[in-house]
């Protein structure tokens, strides 16, 4: 399943989606495979599986420390795309993935063939946290090319110039960027999130749908975003905290149990 | 010609801005503030007094007999250990830290690798008034750990960073990370021509002072321009500083002398060496498009040198470039050579260098009978030695020091 399906099929049921991001190969690749199965039994919409980078500056100790393991684990990726072609097979029907990672491990790949890869292994869009819009053409142009979504972020830094900039040439969604700093998950939603969201959609008239990341780890915080009129809540280092914790057997219950809390988030709208 | 750029913020395909949306404002604003102040007569006579004053500039150009006679070439030494701190770092960080403050930003953090950047970025820090904070790997802090406390004592805090390879790689990661989360009123002052445009530009500009002053001082003392100019390249920021203002001398070979560690061989995790622009493949590090180290899947290598200040994956994207073009020589000598240089410098000229900057004379030593370097030969002396006797009389078995 796309992107824009997906959030087709959230709208008609009135409901945001759960974006859950874990990094691939963390601690295994089979544990990756049970995590995810465990995410979709507890509603989670999207999975953003990370492709390991070795200097990932964007992120935070949590989701730094979980890179690490993937990469001792041996992650790389040929053998991420080998997992995300069985995950596809198991829950892509229902379930878009989406990969994230740092331009030196597409670009090495090339360009071209990265994409291509992510159709055969049924990726759907790409999340590059240090390619900015200036220095995106060139992927821009195979994502279109083989109708992958490249999706781009909006900080709160961003201005109202370079948010139309980003909203023109992204698709899939819109990654907000939840507050000023790297990953890593917080227990409150800042006042100036939610006026992000209202800033990105009075600016740019955008259709494409917003989804609000950084920080989030409760089921009241996706309500208070989805509440605030975004269409997805991406939640990682929450997901990644219970992984790094648990060398035990319940790490799956653990995990579908705090999807199944945030997914309820997301379905609650106060309006 | 050399200097052209395919675009505002690339040396051919070199260079760019590869750093999170979050930061792309700031970096605007650094350009622009950079723009607007760089040409300001307040800004630069303010400038000029720091470095005359402060720093100590211009510094000596130095004929070195008793060297030149032992390698059979005629060396001058342009002598940036003298520099106020013990390094040409002084001349970026007081440039940048004013820039700071002119742009009104209170709060300045850095990465440091030998501790010789992070040494400058407190002192002018402390000088200005402004609160400074410096990100260290946890290896550099122990084999550089006079330079920890000099931080200490000049008021900085230093951080220590325990990720990956705990070098100046991960240092950089580090700072860039705070900027992301401090971006509003924090300057992140980068100490090599490295990282995202226009920093490569910005610090080449203000290193580009040793380069105009060697081009005076060896018109008087030779009444020509010397054959060749060596310097030592970690990021590069140096080499392009003494080579800036020779770039269209075309009879006027550069060489840029990377650290070639034990050996040039690679793991998949690593290298024994860290000479990017000598062995590196394209690709993208902190901010930039450039020559690094890295393995089949564009994972960064851990580098490795017996200079702390060299041991880096990757190099400025202008000097990738001036290589492609075949302006500079990119070289590289291993650790031994390197060592050989320090002792041999310390004891024909009483010059103790920085290892960083032993890797040049180890190059002249190496090449000066090849006739590569022609007769007259100019050093690029980055910084003095001080800060690396601890590590070295280990090395040499002086366990009591
Ligand atoms: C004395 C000295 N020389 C050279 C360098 C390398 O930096 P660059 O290549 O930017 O000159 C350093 C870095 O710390 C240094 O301390």
């Amino acid at each position: 399943m796309n992107l824009k399906d997906k959030f087709t099929e959230l709208k008609t049921r009135d409901e945001g989606a759960l974006i859950a991001y874990i990094c691939a190969g963390d601690p295994t690749p089979e544990a990756t495979a049970e995590i995810v199965h465990a995410l979709v039994r507890g509603g989670a919409d999207i999975i953003e599986l990370g492709l390991p980078f070795s200097d990932p500056i964007a992120d935070g100790p949590t989701i730094q420390a979980s890179i690490e393991r993937a990469l001792d684990s041996g992650m790389n990726p040929d053998s991420f795309f080998d997992l995300a072609r069985s995950l596809d097979a198991d829950v892509g029907a229902d379930v878009p993935l989406v990969v994230m990672t740092y331009y030196n491990l597409i670009f090495k790949r090339g360009l071209e063939k990265f994409v291509s890869d992510c159709v055969k292994s049924g990726i759907t869009g790409i999340i590059v946290p240090d390619l900015p819009v200036e220095e995106s053409e060139d992927l821009a142009l195979q994502c279109r090319k083989y109708k992958v979504d490249l999706i781009f972020l909006i900080a709160p830094t961003t201005y109202p110039e370079r948010m139309k900039r980003i909203a023109e040439n992204g698709s899939g969604f819109i990654y907000l960027v939840a507050r000023i700093g790297v990953t890593g998950a917080r227990d409150d939603v800042a006042e100036s999130t939610l006026s992000l969201i209202d800033a990105v959609r009075s600016t740019t008239y955008t259709t494409t749908p917003l989804a609000v990341g950084f920080g989030i780890s409760t089921g009241d915080q996706a309500a208070a975003i989805i509440g605030a009129g975004a269409d997805g809540a991406i939640v990682g280092s929450a997901f990644v905290n219970i992984i790094a914790e648990g060398a035990g057997a319940d790490v799956p219950e653990r995990v579908e149990r705090l999807a199944r809390e945030l997914k309820a988030g997301c379905s609650r709208r106060p309006r | 010609m050399t200097q052209k750029t395919t675009t505002k913020t690339k040396f051919g395909i070199y260079g760019g801005q590869f750093v999170p949306e979050i930061l792309m404002p700031a970096i605007e604003e650094l350009t622009a503030g950079y723009e607007k102040y760089k040409n300001d007569p307040a800004f630069t006579a303010e400038l000029d007094r720091y470095l005359a004053d402060f720093a100590g500039r211009p510094t000596p150009l130095y004929h070195a007999k008793r060297l030149s006679k032992a390698y059979g070439v005629k060396i001058y030494i342009k002598r940036e250990d003298l520099v106020h701190g013990g390094a040409h770092k002084l001349n970026n960080t007081i440039g940048q830290a004013l820039l700071a403050k002119y742009m009104g930003k209170t709060r300045i953090i850095a990465e440091t690798g030998a501790g010789q950047h992070g040494t400058a970025v407190a002192m002018a820090g402390a000088n200005l008034g402004i609160e400074t904070v410096v990100y260290m790997g946890a290896v550099d802090m122990e084999r550089q750990r006079m330079n920890v406390y000099r931080m200490y004592l000049l008021g900085t805090e230093v951080v220590p960073v325990e990720s990956g390879s705990k070098t100046l790689k991960d240092a950089i990661n580090d700072a860039l990370r705070d900027w992301v989360t401090n971006v509003e009123n924090t300057y992140y002052l980068i100490g090599s021509v490295v990282g995202p445009y226009p920093y490569p530009v910005i610090v080449r500009d203000f290193q580009t002072v040793v380069g105009k002053e060697l081009r005076e001082q060896i018109m008087r003392a030779e009444g020509r321009l010397p054959d060749s100019i060596v310097a030592c390249t970690g990021g590069g920021s140096n080499a392009i500083g003494a080579f800036y203002p020779f770039l269209d001398d075309e009879d006027v070979d550069l060489f840029a002398v990377e650290a070639g560690g034990s050996n040039l061989e690679v793991t998949g995790k690593a290298a024994y060496h860290s000479a990017s622009l000598c062995t590196g493949e394209l690709g993208s590090l902190h901010g930039a498009m450039t020559k690094i180290l890295q393995n089949k899947y564009g994972q960064i290598l851990e580098s490795s040198s017996i200079a702390a200040g060299l041991d880096y994956a990757g190099v400025g994207p202008e000097l990738a470039y001036l290589a492609d073009v075949g302006r500079i020589k990119p070289r590289n000598v291993s650790d031994d050579e390197t060592l050989d240089a320090f002792f041999e410098l310390s004891r024909l000229e009483g010059i103790i260098p920085a290892l960083e900057s032993a890797h040049a004379v180890a190059y002249v030593k190496k090449a000066a009978d090849t006739g590569e370097l022609g007769n007259v030969v100019v050093i690029n002396l980055s910084g003095r030695g001080d800060k690396d006797v601890y590590s070295v009389a280990k090395r040499e078995g002086f366990e009591s020091l």
